[in-house]
């Protein structure tokens, strides 16, 4: 087995979020999260203090990780000085990287963000642009949204907008030169290498689950982790 | 009173004069991008400051990072790009438009500070990737902290008040703060947490009362993979209608914010209420109206409503314009660029 603990604790955010967890529940008073899911942050505290890798495997493997929203008020709160959001984001991290998001529906919904702010950021330098924003998948931005949606150049530009030209302003043509650096950056780092990695291990689960992710703009296996609830997300 | 003051002193954060590098935000500049051109017309033609909106700037990567798809080396490595740019063209002070960025950049210029070699090695990604180097920013400051520092400036150029033009009465408001402005480093906080002053302190100055009510420091729920997939999104609803319950009963003539992502979802999700439940939480039947700091401060200094986006919100600001006593037209409010009528058709 994996020494996952050691694994994890080579990431500086690992070092920077565990101190040692009294225990005492502020986190898991203060964290939106634990409020509407099954969901309580000082028990990643506690998982992780018994450096047990079997209990980390299970909860690398789960939808225990993936409810955490990243507000970081348990940063702000903690008596110990312990960061349960940046924990998760150790394990979230790990998780993909061995594959192991795939086994748990709330994981598995790393793909859809991949595929949407992922590839924005490689081809249009945003992580969200109005144009992403499709009215269909969007209900909650209601007929003001539709409006905008289908005038946007009209509207953006009348705000100080400049949509997709080259120069400054709200949603600009950002230049290829930045948009190559940034690919490049990608590249040297690791990133596009993790992008990779998320779009192998979902192209694999895919096909475990009788799923395509061939079609365009949304394939069945996008929908499916996009829209469908697992069972235990509305518990308690 | 010289107790308080020296305390006070304590909770205060140096917010730069002027030189400003700015940057702009994907969510604001797609949602609001009103209040992002409003912003760099009032530092530039109110308050006389050098400020930049470089088209070379691209996203820091903190929507990818926080939803984890971003790896932290390629998140550190695109930020001292960002870094790279602005010493390229001349400027100290970074100002990012967006509370995500704000967080995330603080949270790597201390990760720097802690690590150094992970410093270093963002150094020689960046060179190796761009043959680029980069200095560190003098300061991090959000655009709302400017607002803060120069809102006795801006209030003597205000042609309205915070004030409800038949009775008098202070107009009463609720102010958000983004998580990630303040709970991530406390100490990059105008007041800090536990006092956050950046928006209180204009309401107060601009004539307006501060709401305090018990769910005023609950996230506004966005929680980044739990709105950016469909399936989740019922997280970010019943965290913003946690605190809507919890403000109502005050009787709210505005919600003000400074983080994009948090005036949206205030926005958005009092508008989703209303449609799922016929719901809203004003006694009027047409919800709170939800100002960007950007926007408030446009307003009263006698901006067009339309010129500034606010028709771009869900939840309807006329009535609050009418108790400020400000002036529109209605018949420009869906006028585009190009000067024609861009048809509403509501449903």
């Amino acid at each position: 087995m994996i020494d996952y603990y050691e694994t994890l604790r080579k990431d500086i955010r690992f070092v920077e979020g565990l101190n040692a967890c009294m225990n005492c529940g502020v986190c898991s008073a203060i964290c939106p999260a634990a409020e509407f899911f099954p969901y309580d942050p000082k028990k990643i505290c506690n998982i992780l203090q018994t450096k047990d890798n079997q209990l980390i495997e299970e909860l690398l493997s789960s939808d225990y990780i993936w409810y955490c929203g990243q507000c970081m008020s348990c940063k702000t709160r903690c008596p110990r000085g312990n960061t349960p959001g940046l924990l998760i984001s150790t394990l979230r991290t790990l998780s993909q990287k061995l594959g192991l998001f795939t086994k748990s529906p709330k994981g598995r919904q790393q793909y859809a963000i991949y595929k949407t702010v992922g590839e924005s950021i490689l081809t249009k330098g945003y992580c969200t642009h109005a144009e992403m924003i499709k009215p269909e998948l969007h209900p909650e931005q209601g007929q003001v949204w539709e409006w905008y949606h289908s005038n946007l150049e009209e509207i953006i530009d009348r705000l100080g907008g400049n949509l997709n030209k080259p120069g400054s302003g709200a949603l600009r043509k950002i230049s290829d030169e930045s948009i190559a650096e940034v690919n490049r950056i990608f590249e040297v780092t690791g990133g596009k290498n993790f992008f990779d990695t998320i779009d192998q291990f979902s192209q694999q689960q895919a096909k475990e689950m009788g799923l395509e992710t061939d079609s365009e703009p949304f394939s069945s296996y996008f929908m499916k982790i996009y829209t469908e609830q697992d069972d235990n997300s509305n518990v308690e | 009173m010289i107790m308080e003051e020296k305390y006070w002193k304590n909770y205060q954060k140096e917010i730069p004069e002027d030189n400003y590098y700015y940057e702009r935000s994907c969510i604001r500049q797609s949602f609001f991008p009103g209040a992002e051109k409003a912003f760099l017309n009032i530092m530039r033609l109110e308050l006389r400051k050098d400020i930049i909106d470089d088209p070379d700037l691209h996203t820091c990567t903190g929507i990818g990072y926080h939803s984890d798809v971003v790896p932290l080396e390629t998140t550190m490595t695109i930020i001292a790009r960002l870094f790279s740019l602005m010493s390229e063209k001349g400027y100290k002070n970074f100002v990012p438009s967006c509370v995500t960025s704000f967080g995330l950049i603080n949270e790597v210029l201390e990760t720097w500070k802690h690590f150094p070699e992970e410093l270093e090695k963002t150094r020689l990604y960046l060179q190796q990737a761009t043959g680029r180097t980069f200095d560190l920013p003098e300061t991090v400051t959000h655009p709302s902290d400017i607002i803060y520092k120069f809102r006795k400036e801006l209030k003597s150029r205000m042609k309205y008040q915070l004030l409800n033009i038949k009775t008098g009465e202070p107009l009463k408001g609720v102010e958000h703060i983004g998580c990630h402005y303040s709970k991530v480093f406390p100490h990059a906080v105008v007041g800090s947490m536990e006092f956050p002053q950046v928006l209180s302190g204009i309401i107060q100055e601009w004539g307006g009362k501060v709401i305090d009510y018990p769910e005023r420091r609950h996230c506004c729920g966005f929680g980044f993979r739990n709105y950016l997939i469909q399936a989740n999104r019922g997280y970010s609803l019943a965290n913003s209608r946690k605190k809507f319950e919890s403000m109502a009963p005050y009787n709210p003539d505005f919600i003000l914010t400074n983080c994009p992502g948090c005036n949206m979802f205030l926005d958005r999700w009092q508008y989703t209420i209303r449609e799922m439940e016929g719901k809203t939480y004003d006694k009027h039947g047409n919800g709170i109206p939800v100002l960007t700091y950007e926007e408030l401060t446009g307003l009263l200094l006698g901006y067009d409503p339309w010129d500034l986006g606010l028709q771009l919100h869900a939840i309807d600001v006329t009535p609050l314009l009418e108790k400020i006593g400000i002036s529109f037209d209605p018949n420009t409010k869906y006028v585009g660029k190009s000067g024609r009528i861009i048809e509403f058709i509501s449903h």
